[in-house]
């Protein structure tokens, strides 16, 4: 890895409210190359809104500290809007939780992928067609021509999350942010749409953010894990030596899980200690 | 305890209906804990409501303790059945304080002396007074999950359903709440049936559970067997196969038409 894809030095994310200051990211840095990064922890962590300040979606009132937030070289910190706006979306682009609320309900699937790539791409109707449609099939749609023309509310989950997926794949990103891609969906579905993740990452040496709250998922996919609480990074290790985690969080939710291989009552539960957020 | 025989259940008619459970039977008996398990639309959480009599009956029978219910079901029946509803933070009043969602069904039912229940039953759940009066959104999911344990719990009741009591909790709280449910039902001597799409969770509450696909029964099975991985049917196994985790060398054996 010669030059990383994002650097993150001392990311801080605050929200300044009413009843006082609240530090939801408190420190975080990180580098990325062409690979898999998972982030991983609870509710409140502030997993999702490290992702979302790599974007510079953080919501008002928030503020976006960081010693250097750069992708491929750029300072995301000090760039102009117009050209934030063509990273986004671009070269960066970030698949949601949720399909049912991320996709615009007034909008054929096709219309909106189109939309994405030629706010990208200078390329005509045709082109733009064409493109739209490789990638529903390239996200494994058996059907792309129909779907091409349906409306989110008439896809199911999974696939739904598959539309989401082509739209912000059509524009050949370097990095993919993905919150929570399939947390709202079945087990079988996701697997799915984990395995489309996987093969588009190795063929097309993306980088990858995958920010979940599921420890052993992140495990199996990632190459590197980043273990967050209270807004700041715990632990970071390869995925695969995720069984010798040394702090005592990761060793306590990776404990805490009911196993099928092995039926331990009472679960061992979390002991938070105060000294983990300092 | 609760025997359920041949249950349809239809929603709407003419173009619109949907037949959410087909043709499903199972027994369970008294002091048993027993899981169905399935994907989205797999119809296990409207067995539950058929069962509570949030969903209609369309057909077969629904009994509890040898009595077919009757609808609309009796305060007898809720005296007998309870229900947990998967999000904490959705099945509490918001605007009523942790007395008030407690004592509302002591009231309903003439209880008496609601002031020592309400008490015991916030012991009971692992919480203290000191959240007697707290609303909802000053509790924390866990917390939340609790508080609707205890309402479901203060009446006594000897069957509990549990729909997707975990999904919307931390890993770390979700253990918490496992534990409880485990401890209630030694200490009380209390039926469950749990709805969950999380093979490990179904396994480590119950001991024999349904699998359900599409409304319809697929497998019945013991958490013994989902243990060892000893399933006869092929979507019990891709079930079991995706709980383990993500693989890279899988077949693809999870591309099953969705």
């Amino acid at each position: 890895m010669t030059k990383p894809l994002l650097e993150v030095e001392d990311l801080r994310v605050r929200f300044h409210l009413r009843t006082g200051t609240v530090e939801a990211v408190r420190g975080v840095s990180f580098q990325l190359g062409r690979e898999r990064l998972g982030i991983v922890g609870e509710s409140g962590s502030g997993k999702s809104q490290t992702g979302r300040a790599i974007l510079g979606l953080t919501p008002p009132p928030g503020e976006v500290t960081a010693g250097r937030l750069a992708f491929d070289g750029i300072d995301l910190l000090t760039a102009s809007r117009r050209t934030l706006r063509t990273l986004r979306g671009g070269r960066i682009s970030m698949v949601m939780q949720d399909p049912k609320y991320s996709l615009n309900p007034v909008m054929t699937i096709g219309e909106q992928i189109i939309e994405a790539y030629q706010a990208h791409a200078k390329a005509g109707r045709g082109e733009a067609r064409d493109r739209a449609l490789a990638m529903l099939e390239a996200v494994k749609m058996r059907d792309p021509g129909r779907v091409f023309a349906l409306y989110p509310h008439e896809v199911s989950g999974g696939m739904g999350q598959r539309a989401m997926i082509a739209m912000m794949l059509v524009t050949e990103p370097d990095l993919l942010i993905a919150d929570e891609p399939t947390s709202a969906l079945d087990v079988t579905v996701s697997m799915e749409i984990l395995r489309i993740l996987d093969e588009l990452v190795s063929e097309r040496g993306m980088g990858l953010i995958f920010i979940s709250h599921d420890l052993k998922l992140v495990s199996s996919f990632c190459d590197r894990v980043l273990v967050m609480y209270a807004g700041r990074v715990v632990e970071e290790l390869e995925a695969k030596h995720l069984r010798e985690a040394k702090h005592p969080y990761t060793q306590g939710l990776m404990s805490c899980l009911p196993t099928l291989a092995n039926d331990v009552r009472p679960l061992p539960t979390l002991n938070r200690d105060p000294a983990w957020a300092q | 305890m609760l025997d359920i025989q041949n249950l349809h259940v239809v929603f709407g008619t003419g173009r619109l209906r949907v037949e959410a459970v087909k043709n499903v039977s199972f027994h369970v008996a008294a002091g048993e804990s027993y899981g169905l398990v399935g994907e989205s639309g797999s119809g296990k959480s409207t067995v539950l409501r058929a069962i509570c009599g949030l969903a209609p009956i369309s057909d077969g029978r629904v009994s509890v303790d040898g009595r077919e219910v009757t609808t609309p079901r009796g305060k007898d029946f809720y005296r007998t059945v309870q229900m947990v509803f998967q999000d904490p933070y959705a099945s509490l009043h918001p605007r009523h304080t942790v007395d008030r969602i407690l004592s509302e069904p002591l009231a309903i039912h003439g209880e008496k002396d609601a002031e020592a229940r309400i008490l015991q039953a916030l012991r009971e759940v692992g919480l203290g007074s000191s959240f007697r009066f707290r609303y909802p959104h000053q509790l924390s999911g866990g917390q939340r999950q609790r508080i609707a344990i205890a309402r479901a719990l203060i009446l006594r009741p000897k069957v509990l359903l549990l729909d997707e009591p975990t999904s919307a909790l931390d890993a770390s709280v979700q253990a918490e709440i496992l534990n409880l449910l485990d401890e209630l039902r030694r200490k009380m001597g209390l039926t469950y049936i749990l709805v969950s799409h999380d093979l490990a969770v179904v396994a480590h509450l119950c001991e024999r559970l349904l699998v359900m696909r599409h409304g319809e029964a697929i497998e019945e099975t013991s958490a013994a067997a989902l243990r060892t991985s000893q399933a006869s049917n092929s979507y019990t196994q891709s079930l079991i196969q995706a709980s383990q985790g993500y693989s890279r060398a899988a077949p693809d054996s999870t591309s099953i038409a969705v």
